[in-house]
């Protein structure tokens, strides 16, 4: 077969202004606003809520953490989501953040993960359905999960047999965002020894995190190569040892976001040196957001393959002869 | 008394033997914290380099380490008995059965071993005289695996809780969550090693240190396997780009007050308490157990026998 030919640029004599494309796109785009729906899986008391807090620089969710005595411990995994309409510079997003509490709180957690899936295969359904509709709405409201933050204990060990088996669900229908959570507890020697070892378990136990390899025909141009150069970096980096703060501390004078301990340890959320949370802030929300969006849609279309097949061969065998 | 703690009393050369038992999930710096008491590498470093054999569901794995002490002039000889992969599998209710049994079957050697018309003279106690217990540093409360654990082994073995890898805790977090573990300990009924005091026997001086000595609990537990140079002088400490915690510091961390107490002033009580209270139990509920099922063959023997009258 003939190799298919660059098409040839035929020139243009005077401006004709189609190159406003990208402004009327936008200006579409900033009148409808985002939606990103982040979903906090971990353990309870790893700082889940502070984080989120602090990544989003406003009080979005509470801490469901059991403070009072009278309270009794959960039972089961609660799907708590949560929305907020936030804005900044006149771009608007209409977050939801997905708490589930109650997950690997008890002794035993065989079914913690169950609800946590359902939630995340619903809202899947749940678009599929509205798609499916003969007179469906223009834009359909996506409530579908961009991104699972995933919360890991910072014991300096290995992983635990639960996360590998949560990592591994989750990670298999959506995108999964791992942080070592209370980083402030490592050094780091130890922080550096314990991603070693979490990269080490989850190659091993072939689990595909975001950001997946970039899926780029030959030949890489330019564009292409920073993309990739800059999810090499992030890839590297995952999980992002990260501390959050809502108090704000003075550190040399100045106001900043951080903890100070009981020994006189001073921990700034912001400064590079002390942890990666800056990182994670800037890979969540000023890199990757859309493309988190965008990934969402290809776990969507296998999600919608196997249920279509589903349907089709059930369908097929109610409708067979030999029944 | 066993028949060690009575040499030992009358002065003899024999160390004092002390046994503690340190539980918590992995990671919390179980194996640091021995390292650092003991002042001396115990327990080695958990070595997993197969990631294929580190996730796999586990049973309890429990070791005993027996290193020889010297604190304040009093030589022990202290037995730490580790207990890695407590709480770490999926379904982990059944590690407190494992631990429970551990400290149960040195009470029936003890036992065994009174019952007998000749007794061994070097025989060694192993009973367990403190169960060190390292909740994670949440900042909330307790968890369910906590209040359980808690609940059925203080029953057998005198309670100390600890918060471990204390030093991420700000001083208001660590205040408020010290006060809500106790209260949940309180309101669970759980009873704990809470330094006692008795009014006829003791004097102020002590009545004023245990009561100081309760109002810490739980302990803020920080442990380090390194030592640093902080003001010329070498310390077991942990550095950090944002300072340097000192582990025997008291404005740090409670090792030291904890470290004075595992060592020094309540071993005595601790094991006293172990013999005079928690055996005795054991002993009691165990004999009548032992009663009633003798009791129960007996009256089956009979049963059988009214069933058949002419067969013996």
């Amino acid at each position: 077969m003939a190799a298919v030919q660059e098409p040839k640029k035929t020139p243009i004599g005077g401006y004709v202004g189609f190159d406003t494309i990208p402004t009327q796109i936008e200006r579409k785009l900033l009148r409808r606003g985002f939606a990103f729906n982040v979903m906090l899986v971990g353990a309870t008391g790893l700082g889940k809520s502070t984080l989120l807090n602090t990544l989003f620089a406003a009080h979005l969710i509470d801490s469901k953490g059991r403070f009072k005595v009278n309270e009794p411990p959960r039972q089961t995994t609660e799907i708590a989501p949560v929305t907020h309409h936030i804005e900044e510079n006149g771009v608007r997003l209409k977050l939801t953040v997905i708490d589930t509490p109650g997950y690997a709180d008890l002794m035993n957690n065989e079914h913690c993960l169950d609800p946590i899936l359902k939630y995340i295969k619903d809202q899947y359904a749940h678009f599929l359905r509205k798609e499916l509709t003969a007179a469906r709405e223009r834009y359909i409201t996506d409530t579908r999960v961009h991104c699972v933050l995933f919360f890991i204990n910072p014991s300096g060990q290995s992983l635990k047999p639960l996360d590998i088996v949560a990592l591994r669900q989750l990670a298999d229908i959506c995108n999964v965002v791992p942080v070592i959570a209370k980083a402030d507890s490592l050094t780091l020697d130890e922080r550096a020894a314990f991603k070693a070892r979490i990269k080490e378990e989850i190659e091993y136990h072939g689990i595909k995190l975001y950001p997946g390899q970039l899926q780029v025909p030959e030949p890489l141009d330019e564009y292409d190569l920073q993309e990739q150069a800059l999810t090499d970096a992030i890839r590297a980096r995952i999980p992002f040892a990260v501390v959050g703060s809502e108090r704000t501390i003075v550190v040399g004078g100045q106001p900043v976001r951080g903890r100070r301990t009981k020994w006189g340890g001073v921990i700034e959320v912001d400064n590079e040196d002390h942890c990666e949370f800056t990182h994670l802030r800037n890979f969540l929300t000023r890199t990757h957001l859309q493309d988190l969006i965008e990934t969402t849609a290809l776990h969507y279309e296998a999600f919608r393959t196997r249920q279509l097949l589903a349907l089709k061969e059930n369908r097929d065998s109610n409708t067979s002869p030999n029944k | 008394m066993s028949m060690s703690d009575m040499r030992a009393r009358r002065g003899g050369k024999k160390a004092f033997l002390f046994n503690m038992i340190i539980v918590g999930q992995a990671g919390l710096g179980k194996s640091t914290f021995i390292n650092t008491l003991t002042n001396h590498p115990t327990i080695p470093k958990r070595q997993c380099d197969d990631p294929a054999q580190c996730t796999l569901e586990k049973t309890v794995d429990i070791q005993a380490y027996t290193v020889e002490t010297d604190e304040d002039g009093m030589k022990m000889q202290l037995t730490v008995v580790d207990t890695p992969g407590f709480g770490e599998n999926i379904d982990s209710s059944t590690h407190f059965n494992e631990i429970l049994s551990y400290i149960e079957h040195q009470y029936d050697d003890v036992l065994a071993e009174e019952s007998k018309i000749k007794r061994n003279p070097k025989f060694q106690d192993s009973r367990i005289h403190v169960l060190l217990y390292f909740i994670p540093p949440t900042g909330h409360a307790l968890r369910e695996i906590d209040i359980e654990l808690m609940k059925r082994l203080c029953g057998r073995v005198n309670i100390l809780p600890c918060i471990a890898k204390a030093d991420t805790l700000t001083p208001k977090e660590l205040a408020a969550f010290k006060m809500r573990i106790m209260e949940d300990i309180a309101v669970n009924e759980i009873q704990v090693f809470d330094f006692p005091c008795d009014e006829n026997e003791d004097d102020d001086e002590t009545m004023q240190e245990n009561l100081e000595l309760r109002s810490l609990l739980p302990f803020a537990v920080v442990g380090s396997d390194d030592t640093l140079l902080v003001n010329g002088r070498t310390l077991r400490a942990r550095q950090y780009p944002w300072g340097i915690v000192e582990v025997e510091n008291m404005k740090h961390c409670d090792v030291a007050q904890l470290r004075s107490v595992l060592l020094s002033t309540h071993v005595q009580e601790l094991k006293e308490l172990t013999h005079d209270v928690l055996y005795e139990a054991y002993r009691s509920e165990k004999l009548s157990q032992l009663e009633g099922l003798a009791e129960k063959l007996a009256e089956l023997n009979m049963q059988a026998q009214e069933q058949q009258p002419g067969s013996v």
